[in-house]
């Protein structure tokens, strides 16, 4: 017994092993998959067909995520994205009213929508010293209460030619799940390979020592929140495009607000800012989407898949916490 | 407000030093009144303390994780549990009613000391510790109903929130929930202010290094603070599962509004600092706002909308103090 934990645990307790556990993570959970699929006799699920449309039904919260990771690593948080993609699909879906030639302005509104949320949100964190959570959730209910004064049933009508955006694909990969690798494989080189994004870093690892030396944090904060709003929205206009309307329930629904941020912290991402990286929040949205798909195979009761997801949820992040000796509150 | 900072200018007048939140309240009471004179009656004042109670209570328990520097997001959901919990238990019969409250307040000792717990041992993050809790409590709720909550809780359970004592002096009417609020709030007041407990609550919020290296006993402390708020969120469950019907739906945002009400009422998120009475005073403001937007006819989506610009005033408004306060 001992030939297979003493590695086991060498490997719990190395340092590489916090970086890369959200992969391991991933990996357990893909095997959970598999393992469940032969176990119960279902290998029709087993097919590349059906991995992508595993991840095709990730499109939404993975472009959410990415965007709330750039929010978590500068130690700043965003619940308004939920209330941002209800408010996102309405507007595009009404602009475009079922006229193809007004995709292009609608893009541009829900675009305009999406940078005045984040703008607002980055100006009262960085400028009003308001807490974010307080910030952003005010946020969140001004929105969707603007929302819901106008809007209570699907509103708009999204033009076929539009629809492509949720239902084509490129050599069976869906457009949309392209775009969200490439939105991912951007944010990566972002927070990688450019100053930016090593302000990004520092401003959320420590928002002092990065003023000290030079850093106009107070710049990165609100770029940080415009990049995640600007997901936000995206992610609303992937909506409108799927339903075929706008719907001012579709963000609160999808709970994209708690679940985004559970899946960046499940990616290995601190709540505390400053760590992490956006190849762990794929990773985290993987291993939603997987553990929902275990728990269709198993047909497992949808309360008790609740009770599950939230034991879960607690569970990934104790697996990053429990060892890093932080006395957390 | 009885932690007036110690930077204090000592020429600044007394009035500056009374926690802002309870002349808001006042202005709100007397706007409300010129908008609808029988609200100075007992019936009409009564039956606003009756509805704010449930949040003046998880308020006050809110605030002692808040204090503590965390969050307690499943206070709602917990709220939901109870009321659908107590309508499964007591089916219909009325003399359950006793021994369901103390499983109801049992299982809030439970889910106070698990999330507790998970934020002391494991580490997790209260906001992360208290999410996952919220969303497992309301599968919880929905597996106990089977997603259709049926019945209605027997009349010696809803006492607590329907029952008014009436030819009282002076007042004429009292109801029972707001003798509830009362008392608890004032238990709430004593354990935070007059006792050790409430002490560390505020050492641990403050800096829980410090804390901890002075020989705080992070656990138990921590511990203490979670299952406060479960508690208070069990006693506002039953209150609120006298008001209205059984749905799975009951307590629902709670949390958020509890915290909006503690910072209403000048509580420091991520810990410190707060008080209870002013918390309590915050549920009420906030009651009160949404009661003179209902009187001047507001839909109640801009209800919401109002409620977000409030809390960005509050907090925004602190913040400002504070750095005036430290310049």
């Amino acid at each position: 017994m001992s030939i297979v934990i003493a590695p086991l645990k060498r490997m719990f307790e190395s340092r590489r092993f916090e970086r890369n556990a959200a992969f391991y993570l991933l990996l357990l959970a893909g095997l959970g998959y598999v393992l469940i699929a032969v176990a119960t006799g279902q290998m029709q699920y087993l097919t590349l067909d059906n991995l992508v449309s595993i991840l095709g039904r990730t499109v939404a919260l993975g472009i959410t995520a990415i965007g709330q990771t750039f929010a978590i690593l500068i130690a700043s948080i965003d619940l308004s994205v939920a209330s941002l993609i209800s408010a996102a699909s309405v507007l595009a879906s009404v602009v475009m009213n079922g006229d193809p030639g007004m995709i292009v302005p609608a893009i541009l509104a829900v675009a305009v929508l999406g940078a005045v949320v984040g703008l607002i949100n980055g100006v009262l964190i960085a400028y009003f010293d308001v807490n974010p959570l307080i910030a952003t959730l005010a946020m969140s209910l001004i929105i969707q209460g603007i929302l819901s004064a106008f809007v209570t049933n699907f509103a708009g009508d999204v033009p076929e030619g539009f629809q492509v955006f949720a239902y084509g694909t490129f050599a069976g990969v869906p457009y949309a799940l392209i775009l969200m690798l490439l939105l991912a494989l951007g944010a990566w080189f972002v927070l990688r390979h450019t100053r930016f994004g090593a302000n990004i870093y520092s401003v959320g690892g420590n928002p002092a020592a990065a003023r000290s030396a030079g850093i106009r944090t107070s710049r990165v904060i609100i770029s940080a929140h415009l990049i995640c709003s600007l997901c936000a929205a995206l992610a609303g206009i992937y909506l409108a495009s799927r339903l075929r309307a706008g719907a001012p329930w579709i963000g609160a629904d999808g709970v994209y607000d708690l679940e985004s941020i559970a899946v960046v912290v499940i990616g290995g991402t601190v709540l505390s800012g400053g760590r992490g990286g956006i190849w762990g929040t794929m990773a985290g949205v993987m291993i939603f989407s997987l553990l929902d798909s275990i728990f269709n195979l198993t047909g497992v009761d949808a309360f008790v898949k609740q009770v599950l997801r939230g034991v879960i949820i607690v569970g990934a992040v104790a697996l990053y916490s429990y060892r890093s000796g932080r006395i957390a509150a | 407000m009885s932690l007036a900072p110690a930077s204090e200018k000592p020429g600044r007048s007394r009035w500056a030093q009374i926690n802002p939140v309870y002349f808001v309240l006042l202005a709100l009471l007397v706007l409300i009144v010129l908008q609808n004179p029988r609200f100075a009656e007992p019936t009409g004042y009564m039956n606003f303390l009756k509805r704010a109670a449930p949040l003046a209570i998880l308020a006050a328990g809110q605030l002692y994780v808040i204090v503590s520097g965390g969050f307690d997001l499943s206070a709602g959901s917990l709220i939901t549990l109870v009321v659908v919990g107590s309508s499964m238990l007591t089916n219909n019969d009325p003399n359950a009613t006793a021994w369901v409250i103390a499983v109801m307040y049992a299982i809030g000792v439970v889910v106070g000391c698990v999330n507790g717990l998970v934020v002391t041992v494991l580490r997790v993050p209260s906001l992360i510790a208290t999410l996952g809790m919220m969303i497992s409590l309301g599968g919880l709720s929905m597996m106990w109903s089977g997603g259709s909550p049926r019945g209605y809780l027997p009349d010696t359970f809803r006492f607590f929130g329907r029952a008014l004592i009436r030819d009282v002096p002076v007042i004429g009417l009292l109801p029972i929930a707001v003798i509830v609020m009362v008392v608890s709030g004032l238990l709430l007041w004593l354990l935070m202010s007059r006792t050790n407990l409430g002490r560390m609550i505020h050492a641990l919020g403050d800096n829980p290094r410090a804390a901890q290296l002075a020989g705080v006993p992070v656990l138990p402390v921590r511990l203490s603070a979670f299952v406060v708020s479960s508690l208070s969120a069990v006693t506002a469950g039953i209150l609120l599962g006298g008001f209205a019907g059984v749905s799975t739906d009951v307590g629902t945002g709670y949390e958020l509004q509890a915290i909006t009400a503690a910072v209403l009422g000048g509580a420091q998120l991520l810990g410190g600092r707060g008080s209870v009475p002013a918390a309590i005073a915050g549920a009420l403001t906030l009651q009160a706002i949404f009661t003179l937007l209902n009187f001047m006819g507001f839909p109640q989506p801009l209800r919401q909308v109002v409620q977000g610009l409030i809390l960005i005033a509050a907090v925004g408004l602190a913040a400002y103090r504070k750095k005036q306060g430290a310049g």
